[in-house]
Formats: structure tokens, sequence, C-alpha cells
């Protein structure tokens, strides 16, 4: 109700001050004795931002702050015994919010749960509508001002794309602000995990054993990165031995070799595992690979479990292969056709030309295309939480199951939101690892893979 | 005096034919290194193109019979002895809407009370007249939900008293499991989920042509179910998915496309466009399951949005979604020429009227194609809707995007892991077969309104 209230308001006054602003632009103009700055149309647009910016901005102060006030609204109701205890003080703003929205409440209410409870619900609809009034007073004052400002001289384009510019300029700090957020909120939760554990203890540890959230049992547990360190980087080169070798040279013979007819077939069905989620990867080794591979190596005699490090590392190696073969294709074919056909005039063939001239040129490029592909296998998730078997121990068999950073990541946080054991604050500090660790192959390889164009350009 | 083959003076210190055979020798060597490599690339190419149709295969060949489901076809009489109500109320004169509502209800609270598995037994009955059945073996065949399809039936039509109708009654998961023969009929009694007397039933009923395979709409009518795993259907997941994918093409899609604008349209060469530029370039490459992380920290436990709730899921999906767009969005801009611009401005449009009218209408198709690749990723995504808790288990439709609910691929993740997997197997690989048709229609959505767009201009 409350957000269908505010939206038809800011329609209302979008809609009533670009039509203001149009009709009293159309009537200066015509009696206007010099020709117009700006067309009619701004001037609507310019009287429409006037009126809905006031509003907005005191719509979004009051959802920042409605939040706070309604609590210390509440505050000087509750007694100060109760609102000295936190525990007491939660339970207290429950039972308050439930009275306010009409439920019954267990137990015997307390007179001034009551009271409080009458009180939040008068101060809620009084707040809510008083800033309804005060948004559209203001909307309206803007397009008084504004619809009076309207002139000949006025140069309501200019202001009008000033708006527009500085739009723009922050949808496009939204993407900086995410990263902030990412790292800010890592950061404080991790920090937060790092009061229960010290830094060294989870570095260097070389157990995973968190145990069960109880509601006394902090500091339980032992927290050792390395095994799932060691799982994430096992999984990962398992993954690479598969991608690579089928992506680079999947790509280098569709490039050079095949004929336009296969390539038309082969390119997109390449391009399809790309589009496949990766959970459809992981359903996929649970169920068909990981089966297949136990099989195969009891015919030649090696136990391979069906979750296993391997199982997880193929099929997530399969997943990568058109993320490796479209980044080389695109590297590829930005070697200089002058380099090729200068190898190919003195006599190499297509191979050697491909081998001796073509990849060593594109070599900081491939690597750069590799490093990509390694940082999309450490953050891989869903792949190695269905299929790797869950198995957060430091072993190098990679018959054997295993586990991963993401997985514990899973594991740790699912469905969990109280924020205060160590053992869901761990995966924060997981979490920042695994984003360091991306982080730093990311920047080295969009560096050199930029480095790498500007070479050829 | 060089020694190697290749500066060996000519002529002098070998005979003619020698030298003929020796680099006729390298020749062939070179020749079959170049045949070799053109095998690498084509096996390479060959691998790739053969996973992709292993893996749908193997997705058809499990998922396509969870299409179809056995259902009892029986002849349901409600019959007086059983179904022992009062007649429907009528709404009396000088009856208080109020009291006949309450009337109703009471009236439908009765309905509910009546032994429906004996009206379901009596009809099972009836179909396999001479088999002796235990009520346990009869609960086990029909799927739970059934009396209540009954019930509402009857709620519907109280003129059914006493008649006898034809009705399609959904069999247990555990009578789909047998007779699909996806548990080994040889296995022992206490190792089969059915009983002996229930296994002898429901063959009976299949040869006698009472029980059916129907096609399986319950998969697309209803929300997952825990108490009647037969009944268990997607629509729930579909409509969260569906929510979520309204706010990331609500939110990301204008929001991409501006700060895409921005950086290559207004924004002056200097260090903190570089930055914003690295930055978008990095977010697009940071694992996914980051993204949960932030928004298990920043929308559910700082701003306190819902639990499991598509508006959170959404919002971070958005986040993840916003570098692809904005990347995608950035190529396409940077390939209208610069004529263009150039005419333009040329004829007196400012720098937004020449973006707005000119250039960015152009670009209309390339937007579209990072939209749908930007959707289509954001509705496979898993990993980041895990740590916001939308893999709570909801037997509901949700009805707004502030309800509980789950997606697509984490159903298909919940589905994997459930303890009936004779069962569950196959509804998953049905569940992903309609995720990858859904995921196919939106790319031939693109398709088409790519091309309509270009043939416009």
């Amino acid at each position: 109700m409350n957000s269908i209230v505010i939206i038809l308001l800011l329609l209302a006054l979008l809609s009533v001050g670009y039509q203001v602003g149009l009709s009293r632009g159309r009537t200066v103009a015509a009696t206007a004795q010099r020709t117009m700055h700006s067309r009619p149309n701004y001037h609507g647009l310019m009287v429409a931002l006037w009126c809905i910016v006031p509003a907005a901005v005191v719509l979004l102060l009051w959802a920042v702050f409605s939040n706070d006030l309604t609590t210390n609204y509440i505050l000087s109701f509750i007694p100060s015994d109760v609102a000295g205890d936190p525990n007491l003080l939660r339970e207290a703003m429950r039972r308050i919010e439930q009275i306010a929205a009409g439920f019954g409440v267990i137990g015997e209410t307390q007179a001034w749960e009551v009271a409080a409870g009458e009180g939040l619900r008068q101060f809620r609809s009084v707040s809510f509508w008083s800033v309804v009034v005060l948004a559209a007073v203001l909307g309206i004052a803007g397009l008084l001002l504004m619809s009076r400002r309207i002139a000949p001289r006025l140069r309501a384009r200019n202001e009008f794309e000033v708006a527009i510019r500085v739009l723009l300029i922050f949808c496009s700090l939204i993407a900086i602000m995410t990263t902030v957020g990412i790292v800010a909120s890592l950061f404080s939760e991790a920090m937060r995990f790092f009061a229960f554990v010290s830094p060294i203890d989870f570095f260097f540890g070389t157990v995973w054993n968190p145990g069960f959230t109880t509601s006394g049992g902090a500091g339980t547990g032992e927290y050792g990165l390395l095994p799932l360190l060691w799982g994430t980087i096992m999984i990962s080169a398992i993954a690479m031995l598969v991608a690579i070798p089928v992506g680079l040279l999947s790509a280098i013979y569709l490039a050079e070799y095949a004929s336009p007819r296969v390539r038309t077939v082969a390119k997109p069905m390449i391009e399809i595992l790309a589009g496949i989620p990766s959970v459809i990867y992981g359903v996929f080794a649970l169920v068909t690979l990981g089966p297949l591979l136990s099989d195969i190596g009891a015919l030649v005699g090696i136990q391979i479990r069906a979750t296993s490090a391997l199982t997880a590392g193929i099929a997530m190696g399969l997943m990568i292969v058109p993320f490796v073969s479209s980044l080389s294709d695109d590297i590829i074919t930005q070697v200089p056709r002058a380099m090729r056909d200068g190898s190919l005039g003195i006599g190499a063939t297509k191979s050697e030309t491909i081998r001796k001239v073509v990849l060593p040129a594109a070599l900081p490029g491939i690597v750069g295309a590799f490093m990509l592909a390694i940082s999309k296998a450490f953050g891989e998730t869903m792949i190695v939480v269905l299929a790797a078997g869950n198995a957060p121990i430091l072993r190098f068999n990679p018959f054997d199951a295993a586990s991963t950073v993401t997985v514990s990541i899973v594991n740790q946080l699912t469905g969990d939101t109280n924020f205060a054991s160590p053992q869901s604050l761990v995966a924060f500090a997981l979490g920042l690892t695994l984003f360091g660790m991306t982080l730093v192959l990311n920047v080295i390889a969009l560096y050199v893979v930029r480095k790498y164009r500007e070479q050829y350009e | 005096m060089a020694t190697t083959d290749t500066l060996r003076p000519m002529g002098h210190s070998e005979p003619k034919d020698e030298r003929l055979a020796r680099i006729q020798k390298s020749l062939r060597r070179r020749r079959s290194a170049e045949t070799r490599f053109r095998i690498y690339g084509m096996s390479a190419v060959a691998i790739a193109c053969g996973f992709v149709l292993f893996l749908f295969a193997s997705i058809m060949h499990d998922g396509l019979p969870a299409f179809w489901q056995p259902a009892l076809q029986v002849k349901v009489t409600f019959s007086p002895d059983v179904v022992k109500v009062a007649p429907k109320p009528e709404k009396a004169p000088g009856q208080s809407p109020a009291e006949f509502q309450r009337a109703n209800l009471d009236w439908q609270r009765e309905v509910t009370m009546v032994n429906w598995n004996r009206v379901i037994q009596d009809a099972v009955q009836a179909a396999a007249p001479d088999v002796e059945l235990a009520p346990r073996d009869v609960q086990a065949v029909v799927s739970p939900n059934q009396r209540f399809k009954l019930r509402d039936m009857f709620v519907e039509n109280p003129g059914l008293l006493g008649q006898t109708v034809d009705v399609s009654l959904l069999a247990s998961a555990n009578v789909d499991v047998w007779l699909k023969n996806n548990i080994d009929h040889t296995l022992g009694d206490d190792r089969q989920q059915l009983s002996a007397a229930a296994r002898q039933l429901v063959d009976r009923l299949y040869e006698n042509g009472t029980i059916k395979m129907v096609f399986s709409t319950v998969l697309f009518t209803n929300a997952d179910s825990r108490g009647a795993s037969a009944e268990a259907g997607l629509l729930g997941a579909f409509i969260g998915s569906l929510y979520m994918m309204i706010i990331v093409i609500v939110l990301a899609v204008p929001i991409g496309v501006a700060s895409a604008i921005y950086l290559e349209e207004y924004a002056p060469r200097n260090k903190l466009t570089d930055l914003i530029e690295v930055n978008i370039n990095n977010l697009a490459a940071v694992p996914s399951i980051v993204f949960g992380l932030l928004g298990a920290a920043v929308f559910i436990n700082y701003f306190r949005l819902p639990l499991s709730a598509p508006l959170a899921g959404g919002l971070v999906l958005t986040l993840m979604t916003l570098p692809t767009i904005i990347i995608a969005t950035r190529n396409s801009l940077k390939a209208v020429s610069p004529s263009i611009r150039q005419a333009a401005l040329g004829l007196g449009a400012s720098k937004t009227q020449m973006v707005f009218h000119h250039v960015l209408p152009i670009t209309y198709p390339g937007i579209m194609t990072a939209t749908i690749i930007g959707v289509a990723q954001a509705l496979g995504e898993t990993a980041p809707l895990l740590l916001i808790g939308m893999n709570a288990f909801v037997a509901t439709v949700p009805t707004t995007p502030l309800d509980q609910a789950t997606a697509l691929p984490v159903q298909i993740f919940l589905w994997e892991g459930n303890e009936n997997r004779n069962f569950f197997e196959p509804r998953t690989a049905a569940a992903i077969i309609i995720l990858l048709v859904v995921m196919l229609l939106l790319n031939a959505v693109a398709i088409y309104l790519r091309s309509r767009f270009e043939r416009r201009q």
C-alpha cells in the first residue's frame, strides 16, 4: 500500500510537472519577442525534474532514517531495566512489533507494551503521511519556482543535459560502489571472525573442522584454510588440464583449418557450453560423469570415487572450454596477417607458422586468457558442491573426495543469518581469500591482455 | 665453418641425390607433423562437440520419461455411506453474510473430515475386484494429496453425492519409480520402497489398464511438495525466477546502459575513468559466490530485506549482471561509425542529442543481445542465491517479490539432494530440460528481435 502511494505520488508529480512546463514554454514562445533558446519540451522536462528531485530526496532520506527514528521512538516507551539488557530489549521490540501489526502475542502483555504498540502504529501512519505530504509540497514548490523561471533566455536544454550527465555519472559509480561494498563487507565481517580465530591459525592451519553452531560454542572448531586451498588448486589444475588443450586446440583448428561448413556448426555448438548454468554441469558430473569415471577406474584397476576431485575437475574443465577457446580465438586473430604471410612465404607449413610464429606472438594474450580461466575455476561453486564429495582433508590423491573454498562458504553460510558465531563468520574470511586470489589473477590478466592488444593496434 | 644441416654449403660435400633424399625425408617429417597437428585440432573440436551431444543426450535420456507419470483412471463413487455430510448450506433469508460464511466454512471443514482415503480405496477396489486390499497398500499407491482433489471436487459440486464419476488420481512417487524400472525389481522386500502387496497391486492395476502414464501437468502447475513427491512441481521456482528476472531487467539494463554511455561518450580520459574501467572488467570476473556474500552481509544483514525473497535475490543478480551489460553495451557503442557522430554534431545537435537521438538507437540490437546474455546468465546462477536463503523449502507459489521463493536452478539443486533419489533424479533432469528450454526461448526472442531491428534500419 505504502509503496503504491509513493509511486503514484512520484508519477503524478512527474506528469503534472512536464505538462505545466510544456504549456508554459509554449505560451512564452508564442508571446515572446525573440526566439526561444530551448524548445518547449525541454522546459517541460526541466520542470518535471525540479518537481521530482526534491520529493525523491525527502522520500529517500525517510527510507534511510525511518527505521532508526522508529526505534528511538519505541525506546521512549520501554522501561530502563528492559532497555539495558540487549536480549530482553530485542524480545520486547519483537513483541511490540507484533502488537502494532495487530497480531496476538504469547503470554501476558504489559501495559507499556500495549502503549508502545499503539504508539508505534500511530507514529508509523503519522510519519508516513507527513513525509508524503512534505514530499508533495516540496515537489509543488519546485514546480512553481521552475515554471516562473521559464523565459526566452533560459537555457533549459543545457540545464537538462547537465542533469542527464549527473545521472549517467551516478550510474557508472554504482559499479565502483559494488566493489567498495564487496571489499567493505568482506573485510568487516572477516575482522569479526579474526577476533575469534587468529589469522595465523586461519591461513596456515592444516585442519578444517569448524564444528557446529551452538549457543555458547564460540571459538570451538578448527579453521585451517590449507586443506580448502589445496582442494581449490587441485581441482582447478585438473580443470585446466582439460580446458587448455581442448580449448586452445579447437580455437586454432576452427580459426585456421576448418572449412566454413564445419565452423558454422562447431563454433556455436562449443559456445552452447558457455550458456549452460553450472548447476547443470554439477548434476551431470554427479549423476553421469562420476559413476562413469568410477567404472573406468575399476577397469584399469584404480580406485576412483564417484564424487572426487577428478570428477569435479573434468566437469569444470569442460565448462571452461568455450571460455578459453573464445578468448584464444580473439587473441590469435589479432596477430597481424603480415607475420603469418611472412612465415608461409619462406616455406613454413601451416602448423609451423602457428606453433613458431603465431603462438609466440600471441603468448602474452593467451597467458592472460589462461589466468582469467583459472580465476573462473577458483570461483566455481555449484560443480564442486555437487560433485567433489565435500571432504576438507589435506590429501594429494585426485581420485578421492575433496573440498574447496567455495564449498565451505556455502556450507558455513547457507540459511544462516545470525552472523555472530565464528562458524558463519568464517565464510567471509574465506570469501575475502577467494576475492583476493581472483582479484590478483584478474588484474594481472586484464593488464596483460590490454598491453598485448595495444602492441598490435 | 657451420656444421648444421641448413648451412652446409650446397653441392660440395654432398651428392645431389643424397641431398634430395634428405630434403624429402625432412619434408615427410614436416608433413606428418602437419597432419598430426591437424588431428590434434580435430580431436579437440570433436571432444568439445561430442561432450555437448553427450550432455544433451544424457539429460534427455534421464529427463524425458519424467514428463509422464502414472495415474490411476478410476471410477470414484461418492457413496452416502462414506461421505456422511449435511447438505451444503444455502443462504437463508435474513441470514447475515458473515453467518453464512461461517456456516459454509463449517460445512467445508466437515467435508474435509470425511474419510476420503476410504472413498479412494473403494474406487481402487472396484478397479481390481479380485485383490484383497489393505488400506495401507492403497495409501502407498495413491499420492497422498489426491484425497484433497476429491474433497475439492465435492465442495465445488455437492450434487456428486451418490454419483460415480471418472477421476484420474496421481499415483505416488514410489509407484512411478517401480513402473519405470528405476529401482531393481529383484531387490529383497526390505530394500524395496513399496511393500510386496502394494507392488502386486500396482502390477495388477497396470496390467488391466487402470494405471496409465499421463503427461505430468503437476510439474507445471504445482509448487514444490515434500509430503507428496509425485505432485512436486516447478511453478513456485519459475515464478521466483520470473520476479528476479524482472528486477534484473528493470534495474540492470537502464543502469548498465547509462554507465556504458557515460564511459564511452562523455568520460574524459583520466585516472578516475581508468579506475572505473579496470574495476568493471574486474567485477565481471569476480566469482558469483562473492556477490552472494555481499548480498548476505548488505541486503539481508544490514538492510534487513526478508530472507529467501526474490527481491534480495534480484538485487544480487542485478549487481552481478551489471558488468556484463556495461561491457557489451560499450562494445556496441564503440562499433558505431564516427561519421554518424560527426554528422549529428555538424548539424548543430548537442552532445546529449547526438548520443540519445543518433548513436543509441543504432546500438539497440547490441543492447538487446547484451541484456539477453546477462539475463540468461542471471537465470542460471545458483551459488549466490544459496547464501541469501533461497534454498529454503517453499511449498507455495510466491505472489509478491517479498514472499519466500526459490529459483529454477536452486530447485534443481534441491531436488538433486532429495532422499528419494530414484524418483527425483529423473525429475531433476526434467527440471533441467525446462530450464534449458526457457534459456533457449530467451535466446530465440533475442535473435528474432535483433533481426527485426536490423531489417528496419
